[in-house]
């Protein structure tokens, strides 16, 4: 097994410093609807001059560079200890370049690693297996503290809200989240939304729908639906970038469903800020592509 | 656009409204969860004893401070180790953590002001009528750009101790773009949109499935 090291510290490169495009060109579209002249306008040509500038210098997008959490779809055969270790000594190189912040601080002592790396579970690394046929897939997504922060997880009923086990009471609490977050998660955002689970599972893959294009529906009309009005209906709020007010307050919205416990119906938001950082590398035998 | 340099004075600050453009030019410092935590408990408070180089500290960030300015922002900064420090990525963190200590900070040490993004709550916009100062709000992301108005690292405190993200950074900017978002005359654009969007979410609730 080649040594991914370097292609994986790329990866990081990338993905801390250059948006992906379908993101951007949402941006770009959000622009055009704000006022001349206007906070929320003024924010979003900062947002879109500082696109451009972190990718042409190769410098962080946002400061933040959050928890780096992996998705690793390896072939059969595939050594994972090997490549938790190519990912951990990537990852303490891109923080000696400056492609990431220092970010891991041990909870108990209070102190920072230096390096990117504490403990079992920083970097989140999800290993998943596939044909010996198949090619290695690593993606990365960096998810800042400040949209972390606003998340939020509900347990249905939720009588305040008035918000049943069904899809409108799903509706309900995902729109009081994001008015509950206002600007504070860097709007606008991206919903992550999974129904379902257990707590724990419930809040991993709200984040895993995050990994999903712009735009990408579910496949059952009902959530697909549900996706589309919820995206609408938030942006009718007026939050805005920034918490400014304004007319995009989210660029979209992924729902998915899991299996629950008869007892419990959870729904957990996810809320991905601007800087909304994933990249995938594929690696084919002495190939590797970046997109 | 208002250009301002700091220090900056009360009739300034007076004259700034909720909504108003700024950019800011001179020096300021960042600090954000554990240094206010820090200031609160030592020096404010006074409900943990002055430790290490705490009081030497102190009497340093205090000529920073009087009239100045506080950047919420844990940057990334290169050089470390070779203490040839440069800011490469410097946005703002998100203010409201600060909310409880927000207020008595900027009385204790005459600020004229803290950059952030999100907003402050009510506690902070009294202090800001009461100091006086004002809230400053920041591109929440926009890190790279924001870090090129950075001209000039002059040093930095308390960076072993707290880590590289939460040390006090004084720093040297130009032009550095902001919009009031609370001012010292007790208005706040985020409790405007609090409220607003409040009362679309409960229309909203009320609508069908």
């Amino acid at each position: 097994m080649p040594d991914l090291t370097s292609e994986i510290l790329e990866l990081i490169r990338r993905t801390s410093s250059s948006l992906p495009r379908d993101v951007e060109d949402r941006l770009r579209v959000a622009i055009e609807k704000e006022e001349p002249g206007s906070a929320a306008r003024g924010a979003l040509e900062t947002i879109l001059k500082n696109i451009e500038l972190s990718r042409a210098n190769s410098t962080p997008i946002c400061q933040d560079t959050g928890t780096p959490i992996f998705y690793v779809h390896y072939p059969e055969g595939t050594s994972t200890r090997k490549l938790r270790e190519q990912i951990k000594a990537a990852l303490a190189e891109a923080t000696k370049r400056s492609y990431m912040r220092p970010n891991a601080v041990d909870a108990i002592y209070d102190k920072n690693t230096g390096n990117n790396l504490g403990g079992d579970d920083f970097p989140s690394i999800h290993f998943e297996e596939v044909d010996a046929d198949q090619p290695l897939v690593i993606e990365l997504m960096l998810k800042g503290g400040g949209c972390e922060n606003v998340g939020a997880q509900y347990s249905l009923p939720d009588n305040k809200l008035g918000a049943g086990r069904d899809l409108a009471g799903v509706r309900k609490v995902v729109l009081d989240a994001v008015q509950k977050a206002q600007g504070k998660g860097c709007a606008p955002g991206i919903l992550g939304v999974s129904i379902g689970g257990d707590r724990g599972s419930s809040y991993i893959k709200s984040k895993e729908v995050l990994f999903s294009k712009m735009g990408t529906r579910n496949e059952d009309p009902k959530l697909a639906a549900l996706e589309e009005r919820l995206t609408q209906e938030a942006n009718e709020m007026g939050i805005g970038p920034m918490g400014f007010g304004g007319q995009t307050t989210v660029l979209d919205t992924k729902i998915t469903g899991l299996h629950r416990l008869p007892a419990s119906y959870f729904v957990s938001v996810s809320y991905m800020c601007w800087a909304y950082r994933r990249r995938r590398m594929t690696v084919r035998g002495a190939t590797v592509e970046y997109d | 656009m208002h250009e301002i340099s700091i220090p900056i004075n009360d009739e300034t600050i007076r004259s700034l409204h909720a909504g108003d453009p700024v950019e800011l030019s001179g020096i300021m410092m960042t600090g954000r969860d554990a240094v206010h935590k820090w200031m609160i408990e030592t020096f404010v408070k006074k409900t943990r004893e002055p430790q290490g180089d705490d009081l030497q500290v102190y009497e340093e960030i205090k000529k920073y401070l009087h009239q100045g300015v506080l950047y919420h922002c844990g940057p990334v900064v290169s050089g470390i180790e070779t203490q040839d420090y440069k800011f490469v990525a410097a946005g703002p963190t998100t203010s409201i953590r600060e909310e409880p200590y927000q207020a008595d900070v900027m009385k204790h040490f005459h600020l004229k002001g803290v950059i952030g993004k999100g907003g402050m709550g009510a506690k902070t916009l009294q202090g800001c009528v009461d100091t006086p100062a004002v809230y400053f709000h920041a591109v929440g992301g926009a890190a790279t750009f924001l870090a090129q108005t950075v001209q000039k690292v002059l040093g930095v405190y308390k960076l072993e101790e707290f880590g590289v993200p939460e040390a006090m950074w004084v720093i040297e900017v130009k032009n550095f773009p902001v919009v009031v978002t609370m001012d010292s005359h007790g208005q706040s654009k985020h409790a405007l949109v609090d409220e607003s969007s409040h009362q679309v979410l409960d229309d909203l609730l009320a609508r069908p499935y």
